[in-house]
C-alpha cells in the first residue's frame, strides 16, 4: 500500500488548492483552538437514551426536501421508520450508496439492531436530520444549532451520536 | 462543510451537559471544528458509517464508535482502524469541483417524493424558494 493511502485525506488543503483553480477566495474553516466542553455518559450505554443527529440532508418521503443553499431548517424522522422510505439530498457529496443503503450515512437499522442486541439502551423517538452542506457559519449558530440543541434537551437524550457525510 | 456544521453542533449539545460523539471521514475539517469527540473512518465522502449493504460491519463499526462514550477521557479523535479497499484516494485528492449547482428550492430525491410533500403541506411550501421572490422550480 502506497504511503498516501495510509494517510487521512487533508480535505481542508484538497479544497483550497480546488477554489484556487476556480478562482474563488479561500474558504474560512471553523478553528476552533479553545478545548470543547466536556460531558460524560452517567450511566453504562447498555442504560442510555441514545439520540442521532444526521447532515446527510436525510428526509422521509412526504417530507419536504432541504434546499441546496445554506438550508438551515431541520427534518425530524421517526427511530421506527422503514428505511425504505429515507431520501438523501445534498450537493457536495455523491448519494448514490446512501441511497442504495441509507444506513452509510443515517444508522437507523445498525442502531435498532445495537438496541436489540443491548448494546444500547434506547433510542429516542426521534431522530434529527440537516442539509450540512452550510456555507455560512453565522447562520448556522444563529438559525439551525439553537433550535437542535433544544430539541435534544427537550428529548432527555443522555447522549447524541452525529454522523456528518 | 457537512463536517464542520456537525462539529459545531456537536460542540453546542455538550455544552449543555449531554455527551456527543461526531464520526468523521473528513479528519483535517473535524480537527479544526474541535468537537469532543469523534471517531474517524477513513472512508471516502458519504460512506462516514460504512460500506453500503454490509451490516455486519456497519454495526462493528457502529459497536466501536459508541464504545468511545465509555472508553474517551479527554476530547479528541480516535481513528477505528477500518479502511476501504484502494485506489480511492488518488481521485479524492484531486482538487476538482464535484458540487452541483446549490439551488434555493427543495431538492427532491424522487419525482413522487416531491409530490407527495405537495399533497401534504401545498406547493408554497413544498416548492418554496428560499429568498423572497424567486420562482419556483422544484
Amino acid at each position: 500500500m502506497a504511503e498516501s493511502d495510509r494517510r487521512p485525506i487533508d480535505y481542508i488543503a484538497v479544497t483550497r488548492e480546488t477554489y484556487t483553480r476556480l478562482g474563488y477566495r479561500p474558504y474560512r474553516w471553523a478553528l476552533n483552538e479553545d478545548p470543547p466542553s466536556w460531558a460524560t455518559l452517567g450511566k453504562p450505554l447498555s442504560e442510555a437514551r441514545l439520540g442521532l443527529i444526521a447532515s446527510g440532508g436525510i428526509y422521509r418521503h412526504g417530507q419536504v426536501a432541504f434546499t441546496h443553499r445554506d438550508d438551515v431548517t431541520h427534518r425530524e424522522i421517526p427511530t421506527d421508520v422503514d428505511s425504505a422510505e429515507l431520501r438523501v439530498t445534498h450537493f457536495a457529496f455523491d448519494p448514490a450508496a446512501a441511497r442504495r443503503d441509507p444506513n452509510v450515512v443515517f444508522p437507523i437499522d445498525t442502531l435498532r439492531s445495537l438496541v436489540a442486541e443491548g448494546t444500547v439502551g434506547e433510542l429516542a423517538p426521534l431522530a434529527l436530520t440537516f442539509m450540512g452542506g452550510i456555507y455560512s457559519q453565522r447562520r448556522l449558530a444563529s438559525d439551525l444549532i439553537p433550535v437542535l440543541v433544544d430539541r435534544v434537551l427537550e428529548l432527555e437524550l443522555d447522549a447524541v451520536l452525529l454522523v456528518p457525510v | 462543510m457537512c463536517h464542520q456544521s456537525v462539529g459545531l453542533v456537536s460542540r453546542a449539545i455538550e455544552s449543555k451537559g449531554v455527551p456527543t460523539l461526531s464520526m468523521t471521514s473528513a479528519r483535517s475539517i473535524t480537527a479544526s471544528a474541535n468537537p469532543p469527540r469523534a471517531a474517524f473512518t477513513d472512508f471516502p465522502l458519504g460512506h462516514t458509517c460504512g460500506p453500503p449493504d454490509r451490516q455486519v460491519e456497519q454495526r462493528s463499526i457502529m459497536r466501536d464508535a459508541l464504545a468511545l462514550f465509555e472508553t474517551m477521557d479527554r476530547p479528541g479523535i480516535v481513528d477505528l482502524g477500518y479502511a476501504w479497499p484502494a485506489p480511492w484516494k488518488e481521485a479524492a485528492l484531486r482538487p476538482e469541483d464535484h458540487r452541483t449547482p446549490r439551488h434555493d428550492t427543495p431538492q427532491y430525491q424522487n419525482r413522487d417524493d416531491r409530490e407527495a410533500a405537495v399533497a401534504a403541506y401545498g406547493v408554497g411550501i413544498a416548492c418554496r424558494a428560499g429568498a423572497p421572490g424567486e420562482i419556483p422550480r422544484c
